[in-house]
């Protein structure tokens, strides 16, 4: 008889969990897997220390343009950036009185950076937007309390591109859901205007409406009336954002189920109460995230205005060097500097978007 | 019964409480208000060119225009009419919006695949490149391109090169060209042959694939199909070995075919730009095809290039295929953007147009009708493209 032979203890389970397996698994899995980390490693040795002496070892911060000279090439030339920011981002507004827009864009981005916490969704939110709008133009425009007055051709930079920007959403959104709902009307005439409206915008590019905008829309008025260009411009800015985000709400309303309207209807409520409290919160909830694309867009697309002489953040950084033979060999680092300002704005948002997406979609995912 | 229900005859309610009615009287009011603004704009617009004495009118097309076009793919000369000259802008965003489609398409599936990979590096840097790019405006961008291509390249006199045969300068690129003859004609339409030949190899393959069940190669005859048949054009015309190379001179590099610096910044700019949000749409199209098919491909013993290829994409297709629509028309409309950096498009020759006759109103007409109507054909194409690649439902 044979004696119990137990078989041998199984290895333990190899950890999946932690730095090293990761490591193993993302970076070393097979051969062709460790080669490419390796090629890729090595390009980085390659590469980076250059990269980093040009940035900051051999760079100059100091707003001296010979020594920014002698280092062309070798580092980088920060101090154009210490010499010419606050034209870079104020633009042409007089340079005593640049506290204004700093205060002014401070408060609207504060504004909007509130707007987006869901604590401050309340009906007051609205008096405040009005508030600090009208602090915003107050301030900018000047003519009262000893402020001098600074028309609108000298406003530039950063304050002119969140102006812009929040000011065509705003506006532009009220009208997108007009003409949404007018494209899923049921009355032929109303819906072919809201079609031509909306396919007639998004087949031409934006540059085309601001030239209409700063062209054309002079010869629009009455003789003898003239119309600011900043207002022109948001005013084409704001009917291009309008047709995109229109089609953005429509789809939200094609998501929303028939029988809400049926329901609706079988309740009594009339056309507009059945928009205002059935079918418009849901649909609008759900394109949350596409609304916030469009307004990433339009953040970046307010560097368009600058090819109709408003000077915007790119414009106004174009105007700063362009002026000044000695630091003009040095736009690639104003330019990086411009860029990083973008950037810090449509990443956050774009961010937030996913954050607001997730939240958004809680009662789905129970 | 034969004398069943009846329907009520039907009564016209033209009482105001017939949702009809209300809806004619909303349409009617809707329709003359649109007019009365027509009306109003229109009046206003030739009341202010009479005094401002603006002549109208498309007959100024005719008319010489008076300014040279940095590149062009028709011959021009400042003495050509006008609408020439619109025409050479026209040809000019064409070839930057089809080529840029091309590039865009390629980077972005590219990327968009990347983000897939099992190398977290190679993930890292797909990312790292999608946000970067698609986060900073494509002015901005275009503007860098350029910069860089015109001020941190070498002169045109001492210029980078590659072989003695291509030179980088800020002048662009220059690269050599064959002289053109009988040959190079022949041996493009012998690859044209090669490839109608493809074609039929293709159609026979899978004929045969269907009723055998025996997989024949492709991709190998039709390469071996298209070049021999390129050669063998080459050959019937007299084999020409004529090529004509650029060469360094005194202040420029001479001879061959050149790129200017401005086609490449709008070229890159475009491309890069709209290739982050193509990589997105695409990456959104392959998350669309359930982890369940990527599996049972790997287990039906498909290798990882395999499963993409001929399971994974094909599914991705459908839903890619509107989204990737939309960033088409976009990269034609940001091409507009060309005016900023001097690249004679469309946009940019109506600008020079619009200085020196003052007729805004016919110059931005005839943009909005170039892009109009390079949206509509797009979006049919596309449209086309796509009722054959959705879903088969029966």
């Amino acid at each position: 008889m044979d004696t119990f032979q137990p078989i041998a203890a199984r290895p333990s389970p190899v950890r999946t969990q932690g730095l090293l397996p990761w490591i193993k698994r993302n970076l070393f899995g097979d051969w062709k897997n460790a080669l490419t980390t390796l090629v890729m490693l090595g390009l980085l040795v390659w590469w980076l220390p250059g990269i980093i002496e040009w940035a900051l070892v051999k760079s100059v911060l100091a707003a001296d343009s010979d020594r920014c000279q002698a280092a062309r090439g070798i580092g980088a030339c920060w101090g154009v950036i210490t010499e010419k920011h606050r034209l870079i981002i104020f633009g042409r507004y007089p340079f005593d009185q640049q506290w204004r827009p700093g205060v002014a864009t401070i408060a609207l981005v504060a504004l909007l950076m509130a707007s987006c916490v869901r604590l401050f969704w309340k009906p007051w939110l609205a008096l405040l937007w009005i508030g600090v709008l009208g602090l915003f133009f107050g301030l900018m425009h000047g003519g009262f309390a000893g402020l001098a007055v600074v028309p609108t051709d000298r406003w530039g930079g950063l304050p002119l591109t969140v102006l812009l920007a929040t000011l065509s959403i705003v506006l532009a959104f009220p009208l997108s859901v007009l003409v949404a709902l007018g494209r899923r009307s049921k009355m032929p005439a109303i819906r072919s205007l809201c079609v031509i409206y909306v396919e007639l915008i998004r087949g031409v590019p934006l540059i085309s409406v601001l030239f209409m905008a700063s062209f054309m829309f002079p010869l629009f008025m009455p003789p003898g009336t003239s119309i600011d260009v900043l207002l022109r411009v948001l005013v084409g800015i704001t009917l291009f954002t309008a047709a995109y985000m229109a089609e953005i709400v429509r789809g939200g309303l094609q998501a929303i189920p028939k029988g809400q309207q049926e329901a609706a209807d079988t309740l009594g409520l009339s056309y507009w109460q059945a928009q205002r409290k059935i079918i418009l919160p849901q649909a609008l909830a759900l394109v949350v995230p596409g609304i916030m694309n469009s307004f990433i867009a339009i953040f970046k697309d307010t560097s368009l205005v600058t090819i109709v002489s408003l000077y915007e953040l790119t414009g106004a950084m174009g105007l700063a060097l362009n002026s000044d033979a000695n630091w003009r060999p040095f736009k690639v680092e104003a330019y990086l500097f411009i860029a990083a300002i973008y950037f810090l704005f449509c990443f956050s948002m774009s961010r937030y978007s996913l954050w607001i997406e997730k939240r958004l979609s809680t009662s789905k995912n129970r | 019964m034969s004398t069943a229900r009846r329907l009520p005859p039907k009564k016209r309610d033209w009482s105001l409480r017939s949702r009809a009615v209300r809806g004619l009287i909303y349409q009617l009011i809707a329709l003359a208000v649109i007019v009365l603004a027509v009306w109003f704009l229109a009046h206003n617009t030739l009341e202010n060119m009479r005094v401002r004495g603006i002549q109208s009118g498309f007959d100024f097309l005719k008319g010489p225009a008076g300014f040279d076009i940095g590149e062009m793919l028709i011959p021009y000369d400042a003495l050509d009419p006008y609408w020439k000259a619109f025409l050479i802008g026209v040809l000019n965003t064409l070839r930057v919006a089809v080529i840029g489609i091309v590039l865009t398409t390629t980077i972005g599936t590219l990327v968009g695949i990347g983000r897939f990979s099992h190398n977290a590096i190679i993930r890292g840097l797909c990312y790292g490149y999608v946000e970067l790019f698609r986060n900073v405006p494509i002015l901005l961008q275009l503007l860098s391109w350029y910069l860089l291509l015109t001020e941190w390249l070498p002169d045109p006199g001492e210029p980078l090169s590659a072989f003695g045969l291509f030179f980088l300068s800020k002048g662009g690129v220059t690269f050599p060209v064959p002289v053109w003859g009988m040959g190079q004609a022949l041996a493009g339409i012998g690859a044209l042959v090669g490839l109608l030949l493809a074609w039929v190899w293709k159609r026979m393959a899978r004929a045969h694939f269907e009723s055998t069940g025996q997989a024949r190669p492709v991709f190998l005859p039709t390469l071996a199909l298209v070049i021999g048949g390129a050669l063998l054009g080459w050959a019937l015309g007299g084999a020409p070995t004529g090529w004509q190379v650029p060469k360094v001179g005194d202040a420029s590099v001479e001879g061959g075919s050149a790129l200017t610096p401005e086609f490449i910044a709008v070229l890159l700019g475009l491309t890069f730009y709209t290739a982050s949000f193509v990589s997105e749409v695409v990456r959104a199209g392959i998350q669309s095809v359930p982890r369940g098919q990527t599996e049972a491909s790997g287990a039906l013993g498909l290798s990882r290039g395999q499963q993409m290829r001929l399971v994974v994409l094909p599914q991705a297709l459908r839903v890619i295929i509107p989204p990737i629509t939309n960033q088409y028309l976009n990269l034609t409309k940001n091409s507009s953007l060309a005016v900023a950096i001097g690249y004679p498009d469309v946009v940019s020759i109506s600008n020079t147009a619009i200085n020196q006759t003052g007729r805004a109103v016919e110059c931005i007409a005839i943009i909005m009708l170039v892009y109009l109507s390079t949206s509509l054909f797009t979006s049919a194409v596309m449209n086309a493209y796509n009722k054959r690649a959705a879903i088969k439902e029966r």
